[in-house]
């Protein structure tokens, strides 16, 4: 039991446990304090200082964040001193911020923005600072643009990037008045070690870290009469959307998205589950392959654990920091992109199209996605496989664009032929998901059984826990995998590219012996992913994890070898796993990148 | 002006340092207890400019349960108008290495640094051969301490305690949360004594001869001799070790060309006092006294009628807008406004009413700053603003 003290907030008297910020007490009261700088994800930075309050007995005041709680400590939050001091802050912040919000992307769902009309901070007397200095804008990435004149240097990107992803793409240059957010020598975001992860645009407060948004492109597409635009849409997009669309984060609204998507006017609505189970099957099989040649054949060039590769912020980032690993990547490509290749060749096929009519858009909960369609490689199809891709934040600003009222749409069906899932692949949204579904496949492939574990919930694998392990003793293999019987399947699961990092390392230094390991760029996997809603906390990340697993669990179909469609591509397509077909469309090189 | 007080001068720090061999094994010996006792019986403040009672500050680590604790020399002498610490580098090191072991003795610390501001670079190879010197008699006596120099880089903010730390550790020197304050979360984590050169070389001056010789010098509240570095216009500029408590009005007598219009107490982050106030003003720790008493880093300039005081504030804030460390937001845009402002006005694009709003914004930026250097911006901006208001407009 914790140690209680008594304080008093605004002179009401309150028990709180000893070691709270005066932040977290108030808030535990009802008392709300403006802050920007602080954020439930990061570490405790107390640099803007709008959260000051005034203590009595103190000449000067505290930032609420950063200061704990003591002993019979009495708190205004709301005094002369504390709003004269808080309006100037705010005024400081603005006449440094370029406040030209009507043209601003994040317009209506920024911090600063809010903050201001709190406070109604209509007439600024102080000297516009933010016009006469020379900011750059950094339009250069594929994912993210980078707008100096928008930052109010709270450093929460920055402390994104080093304690949440351990890349530390983005630090702060100079001092003084020329302070600012910057990457290594300046360089453009496309060229430093920046994994396009967005998770600093999702805990950026203004506009100054956007994604690029190909809104109009679409738009473009949709209205063009000769072009075929076909959408897929990601697992963890259907447990997020709803939360810009007045929603409580964690509803699911996978029918009710799919009758908007159909309503722009997209000419197919299709499913990334879908290859997200093919996905497990070629993943799988490549995995059982590993396993054979390294346990059978004792092949020196297989090499184990094999690592997965559904994550392209994780796969910019092994290639920038561990790129003498690169052959522990599993050489899948991500669903996405094994969709679009699928889309102008199969899909077109069946439809009797021309594929360079075909447009291939994706709703991504992901930035990352974005620099992955345009890597060169991935134009398998003689096309480039996926034309855009949008956030689930970007799909969110085309239903209201559309006028469509989202709440009142009536549930829909995808279209078929890729359009159909299972629960295995639902999942592939949350952190410890593509494990889970690897696992459901693999196990009963090998041993002609159920995973060993009530209703198929491989629970060693879900939570928030950084890095999670889970391991499956194979008995009773059959005839064909009869090596492996007796073996430990020893797995290992990542989630943020800072806990990566640490598996990653202990690989290296040969203190693990993992076969299998699941990598996921960002915090809880794709459902915290950089393209989705902001904000973003652990309780929003956790409500849409349930929503999930509730998914799956409402699904008939739970293990990826069961979807029809799936069955069907085998038999009519691809013929085989790891077959030629496969080979060409589904399946990927990667490449060594440099470390800046 | 005299007010019949006559500036006394000292001539501690300075004097010979020969002995320190026998005060550091002397002082080896006695209980940490018994040392802390003597410094707090000193009444020795902080020399840097703050003020904080060094006992207590050494009393608060050695009571800190850790096995690593470190002792810290601030040498990132950086508040313009201040020379004082060079000097006792050059002149009397061991004085200072001596102070830091004993201080390591006391609260259980045995490692040492002293944080060379960048600009004193040349001081580094004299220096390092003092400390090879000082290393092998700790050897001798068989005393594990270990002293090393870490070289700044030229930051302002790198002064600052906790950014000083940061900046050890490989990180931006960017100023931490307080608390937890050095005494139990200092470099890397551990219970670490920060003090300034000088405070370390009066230690030596109160194991050598006692709390009661330093207590007997200047006034209640502002006990002991100080070094204060004169500059400006002022015909004998140089270091002076005096003892506190002297009027202001006699400091310039003494030092003063006969035109003093001012006098800037304390460096940029210091006051300004005019010629009005010189009589009342009196140089030491804030305390219980009459009169307006003004804390010091030392730092002492003199200006005479031919200055502008705009020209000398501008000079402050284009100082303080660079050396900001730009992280919270008063300090970095308030800085910035500040300067921008008094030229607005200067110019006549803002009138002159637009001073009292920078006056109220200096006033926040002091209660809301994270650190000292954001909080001390008014200390200059208003005294400066109040007393030469006409010299800010026309």
């Amino acid at each position: 039991m914790e140690k209680k003290i008594k304080i008093t907030i605004n002179g009401v008297t309150v028990e709180i446990e000893l070691g709270t910020s005066i932040l977290e007490a108030a808030h535990q009261t009802g008392v709300i304090i403006p802050t920007l700088c602080y954020h439930k994800d990061l570490c405790v930075a107390g640099n803007c200082r709008v959260c000051i309050v005034e203590i009595a007995g103190q000449k000067r005041l505290a930032a609420a964040c950063a200061t704990p709680c003591e002993e019979g400590m009495e708190i205004l939050t709301n005094s002369f001193k504390v709003r004269n001091s808080r309006k100037h802050i705010i005024e400081l912040l603005l006449s440094e911020h370029n406040a030209d919000c009507t043209r601003c992307y994040k317009n209506g769902n920024c911090e600063l923005q809010k903050l201001a009309s709190e406070y109604k901070i209509v007439s600024q007397d102080f000297i516009r600072l933010a016009e006469s200095k020379n900011y750059t804008i950094d339009m250069f990435s594929a994912s993210i643009i980078k707008d100096d004149s928008k930052c109010i240097r709270c450093q929460r990107c920055v402390r994104t990037c080093a304690e949440l992803q351990g890349v530390n793409a983005l630090t702060v240059a100079y001092k003084g008045d020329r302070m600012k957010i910057a990457t290594f020598f300046e360089k453009s975001m496309v060229d430093v070690v920046c994994t396009n992860c967005g998770q600093c645009i999702n805990h950026c407060p203004t506009g100054a870290l956007v994604e690029k948004n190909y809104i109009e492109e679409v738009w473009d597409a949709i209205a063009d009469k000769t072009k075929h635009v076909i959408v897929q849409t990601a697992p963890a997009v259907r447990v997020g959307l709803g939360e810009e669309l007045g929603y409580e984060p964690g509803t699911r609204v996978t029918g009710k998205m799919v009758a908007a998507l159909k309503r722009l006017g997209f000419d197919a609505v299709m499913d990334t589950d879908f290859s997200a189970d093919l996905t497990i099957m070629e993943e799988g099989t490549e995995l059982l392959s590993r396993l054979k040649r390294t346990l059978v054949d004792h092949d020196p060039t297989v090499k184990l654990p094999m690592a997965t590769s559904c994550s392209p912020g994780w796969i910019k980032y092994i290639e920038h920091m561990y790129p003498d690993y690169l052959d522990h990547l599993s050489t899948c490509k991500s669903p996405q992109q094994m969709f679009g290749a699928l889309a102008k060749t199969y899909y077109a096929k069946a439809h009797h199209l021309n594929p360079e009519t075909i447009v291939s858009v994706s709703i991504m909960p992901c930035t990352a996605k974005k620099f992955e369609a345009y890597r060169p490689e991935m134009h398998d199809s003689g096309y480039r496989d996926v034309d855009y891709v949008l956030t689930t934040r970007e799909l969110a600003i085309m239903i209201k664009q559309a006028g469509i009222d989202f709440m009142k749409l009536d549930d829909m069906h995808y279209d078929s032929l890729m359009g159909e899932s299972t629960g295995a692949a639902v999942i592939f949204g949350a952190t410890g998901g593509v494990m889970e579904a690897a696992l459901r496949t693999v196990y009963e492939l090998v041993t002609g059984r159920n995973v060993p574990f009530e209703n198929l919930n491989i629970t060693p694998a879900r939570g928030m826990e950084g890095v999670k392990e889970a391991s499956i003793k194979i008995e009773n293999a059959l005839e064909e995998w009869a090596f492996l019987d007796g073996v430990e399947l020893k797995c290992a699961i990542a989630h943020g590219l800072v806990n990566a990092k640490k598996v990653m390392d202990s690989i290296r230094s040969g203190e693990s012996d993992y076969h299998f390991i699941e990598f996921m760029a960002c915090p809880g996997g794709c459902l915290g992913g950089g393209g989705q809603p902001i904000p973003t906390s652990p309780e929003i990340r956790r409500k849409r994890t349930e929503a999930i697993y509730a998914e799956d669990s409402g699904m008939p179909l739970r293990k990826s070898h069961q979807n029809p469609e799936i069955i069907e591509i085998y038999k009519n397509f691809l013929i085989n796993p790891l077959g030629e077909k496969s080979h060409h469309l589904l399946h990927t090189k990667y490449t060594t990148r440099k470390r800046f | 002006m005299t007010t019949g007080y006559q500036l006394k001068r000292a001539d501690f720090i300075f004097k010979n340092q020969n002995d320190w061999e026998e005060i550091l094994s002397k002082n080896i010996n006695r209980t940490p207890q018994e040392l802390i006792n003597e410094l707090i019986s000193s009444e020795l403040k902080g020399r840097g400019g703050a003020g904080f009672p060094t006992g207590l500050k050494w009393k608060l680590s050695a009571e800190a349960v850790d096995d690593t604790k470190y002792v810290i020399c601030n040498a990132d002498e950086g508040e313009p108008g201040t020379f004082k610490d060079r000097e006792i580098l050059s002149k009397v090191p061991f004085k200072v290495l001596t102070a830091m072991a004993v201080c390591g003795h006391v609260i259980g610390a045995k490692e040492g640094y002293i944080y060379l501001r960048g600009e004193y670079f040349f001081l580094c190879m004299e220096l390092n051969k003092a400390i090879a010197e000082f290393k092998f008699y700790c050897q001798e006596i068989n005393f594990d301490f270990t002293i090393r120099i870490f070289m700044g880089s030229g930051a302002y903010i790198c002064g600052e305690e906790t950014a000083l730390f940061e900046s050890m550790e490989g990180k931006r020197g960017e100023p931490r949360n307080k608390p937890p304050f050095p005494s139990s979360y200092g470099y890397m984590g551990k219970p670490t004594v920060i003090n300034n050169v000088e405070t370390l070389a009066h230690t030596y001056t109160i194991f050598k001869y006692g709390a009661k010789r330093f207590y007997d010098l200047g006034v209640q509240y502002s006990r002991g001799s100080k070094l204060f570095s004169v500059s400006g216009d002022t015909p004998k500029p140089g270091i002076y070790e005096l003892e506190l408590g002297m009027s202001l009005a006699d400091f310039v007598d003494e030092f003063g060309d006969g035109d003093t219009k001012a006098v800037q107490v304390g460096g940029a982050s210091g006051f300004l006092v005019p010629r009005k106030r010189f009589n009342e003003t009196v140089i030491g720790f804030q305390g219980k006294l009459t009169g307006i008493s003004l804390p010091t880093g030392g730092s002492m300039m003199l200006f005479n009628s031919s200055r502008s005081m705009f020209n000398v504030l501008d000079n402050y804030l284009e100082f303080f807008r660079e050396e900001s460390c730009g992280q919270c937001t008063p300090c970095r845009v308030g800085c910035q406004q500040l300067l921008n402002g008094i030229k607005a006005v200067k110019r006549g694009e803002k009138n002159a009413r637009y001073l009292d709003k920078l006056l109220r914004l200096a006033e926040t930026m002091q209660i809301t700053a994270k650190c000292g250097l954001g909080q001390s911006i008014a200390n200059s901006f208003s005294s400066i603003v109040e007393n030469f208001r006409e010299e800010m407009i026309y």
